[in-house]
């Protein structure tokens, strides 16, 4: 028998190791995993598309002398005073209570040096996001937590948040190892307890009790504000006409790459579309309605580099907002805290139990001595420096594309490596003059 | 605006716009204290976001959000109100003569909501530390994950009262039809009869405080548990 040979042990495709470990793991505990972060499945995204560049029928602008502006204006609809931005990268809304209080610190920061604007999350406004975000958007979400009006003045737009792209249709979480006296203490509950966000608001059901809200909202801050609501991917043509009709000044529309502080793993890898499928049929809602560049689209999930910027903005978006690439600029998941990932059971890049308030970077935790390790001062410049880097990639392949703003990118600058991402860009597929789905064929 | 024999600045909505109206109470100084809003006509969003002791009578019914978020005023509806009357109301107080709709006080952070008439589903819901007193019925589902403050009922409460309620105080003179998760009668202690006798008579409620029933959290939902999970 011993000179019969033995083929290699075969690792089931559908049983992995790592689907293994989950099944052990959820027979051991009982309860859904939980994590942050957003979806970690590959799915068709902006990697997926090239920008074609200038040749004989396009004309390029010189890299480093002729100007390509990156300015853009959010909530020219119907505020008073809307947002001027230096540069279409925006931060996404994230907690206090979910970061500490020194990771908003840094946030506002580096955003403020790079000309953009920070959000808050759920759990209120703090005086260091205040404090230190030149322009903060306000968010209005069902939980309510630590709302009240004279934060709703200071602000200077207000997002109200139907859906994120981590978990359309879901609702929020903070385990009880988060919620310090502070935390608490903003939240109005007690210290200690599994504090839930709600998955839809209180007090209206719907576009047409949205519209009523918005108009509250605007009665109790004068007009001034924009105001944006943010969705999640998930029937981006009609959330984005339902937005519209509801009064909205700008629109943020998240795709499933876009993270969250806690939610159920299966909710964030099996609910909601990818982000590139999710440009298109808002920016035909906009423009079907006459409202594309009348009402700003913000599109969020899965934004990493000034490419993915300029693709974004290429299809049709007006800015982008950053949350997961913000936290790895300010510190997240570096390697020089291996060796505590590797007594987490984790390692570098992978990370993702902020929830559980013990994350070595000591931004997605309210533990003081973790808190300590984030330098505010420090973590906001490499913020700065980091969306600065993106503003400059985004201009050189605009630059590439002859635009002398990151406005003018447009849809016939790209095409697209696979046949999914063409059909979802609604770019031709690379080599060819189609696309699936293209009318006339 | 003209003034009628109280004394109070009218403002007529049939004449005046919603914006108008909202900036003149908005901005009221210490001249003016008391309004009279003529024909609301159920307009919506009603002398909302008050920051001001002032005293405003609404001579009429009103759309959603009337008084919202108010702090300090105290606004008298002389009708019935929409849906989320005083949401979010931060302090002072909302007196409304009819009826409420849907939401009424919804996660209202301080002051006190007196509904004199009935209240329907989700009355407090994910209240914050406001009390509401509601001298008829309330409908289904109030009380909806409440966090601080009381809910005092001198009639019946609908289906699922408390639902996931967390440290909320629920007063109950009439029936419940059924009690949400996690909610529980519990024993009626003096500081309770305190805190309900005084909120009836700030409520002109003609009724005594041991006609009440206390209901509250069980906490047994406030960190999960997989034993629990029925509830959820």
């Amino acid at each position: 028998m011993k000179d019969i040979p033995q083929t290699e042990p075969r690792q089931s495709w559908t049983f992995s190791n790592e689907t293994n470990s989950e099944i052990r793991r959820a027979a051991q505990t009982g309860i859904y995993d939980i994590r942050g972060g957003g979806a970690k499945r590959r799915v068709p995204h902006f990697d997926d598309l090239l920008f074609l560049g200038a040749s004989m029928s396009r004309y390029p602008l010189e890299g480093y002398r002729e100007k390509c502006e990156t300015g853009v204006t959010l909530g020219t609809r119907f505020a008073k005073k809307p947002i001027e931005l230096k540069i279409p990268i925006t931060i996404a809304g994230m907690s206090f209570g979910s970061l500490s209080g020194p990771a908003k610190e840094a946030l506002g920061r580096g955003a403020t040096m790079a000309g953009t604007s920070t959000t808050t999350g759920d759990g209120g406004m703090t005086e260091e996001e205040r404090g230190h975000s030149e322009k903060l958007v306000y968010q209005y979400l069902p939980s309510r937590y630590g709302m009240n009006p004279d934060d709703l003045r200071r602000a200077d737009a207000i997002e109200v948040v139907v859906g994120q792209g981590a978990k359309p249709g879901g609702g929020g979480m903070l385990l009880g190892q988060k919620i310090t006296e502070r935390v608490a203490g903003m939240r109005d509950l007690p210290v200690g307890i599994d504090q839930r966000s709600a998955c839809r608001h209180p007090d209206w059901t719907g576009p047409d009790d949205l519209e009523i809200k918005i108009l509250e909202l605007r009665e109790i801050t004068g007009w001034e504000k924009p105001i944006y609501i943010k969705v999640g991917g998930a029937r981006p043509y009609y959330d984005v006409a339902l937005s519209v009709k509801a009064g909205a000044d700008v629109i943020v529309l998240d795709g499933m790459q876009g993270g969250t502080a806690a939610t159920q793993d299966v909710f964030i890898e099996h609910v909601g579309q990818p982000t590139l499928a999710c440009i298109r049929p808002a920016v035909k809602a906009l423009q079907d309605l006459g409202m594309h560049r009348k009402v700003q689209l913000v599109v969020s999930g899965g934004i990493r580099t000034g490419a993915d910027v300029a693709k974004a903005l290429a299809l049709g978006a007006d800015a982008v907002s950053i949350g997961t690439a913000a936290l790895v600029a300010l510190g997240d998941n570096d390697p020089k805290w291996e060796d505590e990932y590797r007594k987490l059971g984790t390692t570098t890049g992978a990370y993702d139990d902020w929830h559980e308030g013990r994350d070595p970077a000591g931004i997605t935790t309210q533990d003081p001595e973790l808190m300590a390790r984030l330098d505010p001062v420090e973590a906001g410049r490499r913020l700065r420096n980091y969306l600065n880097v993106l503003t400059l990639e985004c201009q050189t392949l605009a630059r590439a594309c002859g635009k002398s703003h990151v406005h003018n990118l447009e849809p016939e600058d790209l095409c697209a490596l696979t046949m999914e991402a063409a059909a979802m860009a609604q770019v031709p597929l690379a080599g060819t003059d189609w696309y699936p789905g293209k009318p006339g064929f | 605006m003209a003034k009628p024999a109280t004394d109070a600045l009218v403002l007529d909505m049939a004449e005046m716009e919603l914006r108008e109206v909202n900036s003149a109470l908005q901005g009221a100084s210490g001249n003016e204290t008391a309004f009279q809003l003529v024909n609301p006509r159920g307009s919506h969003a009603v002398a909302v976001g008050l920051d001001a002791p002032i005293e405003v009578t609404v001579k009429g019914s009103t759309g959603y959000y009337c008084a919202g978020m108010n702090k300090q005023a105290t606004v008298h509806v002389e009708g019935s109100v929409g849906p989320g009357v005083a949401e979010n109301m931060m302090s002072g107080t909302v007196v409304i003569d009819g009826d409420a709709s849907q939401y009424a006080g919804a996660t209202g952070h301080g002051g006190l909501l007196v509904v004199k008439g009935n209240a329907s589903s989700r009355c407090g819901i994910s209240m914050k530390g406001i009390d509401i007193v509601v001298h008829g019925n309330i409908g289904h589902m109030s009380a909806f994950m409440a966090q601080k403050g009381n809910l005092v009922v001198l009639g019946n409460a609908g289906d699922a009262l408390g639902d996931s309620l967390y440290e909320a105080r629920l007063f109950v003179r009439g029936e419940v039809k059924s009690l949400g998760a996690d909610c529980i009668e519990k024993e009626m202690r003096p500081e309770h009869l305190e805190i309900l006798a005084d909120l009836l008579d700030r409520a002109g409620a003609d009724a005594k405080p041991e006609e009440f029933k206390r209901y509250g959290s069980a906490r047994k939902l406030y960190n999960f548990n997989i034993d629990h999970a029925d509830e959820y």
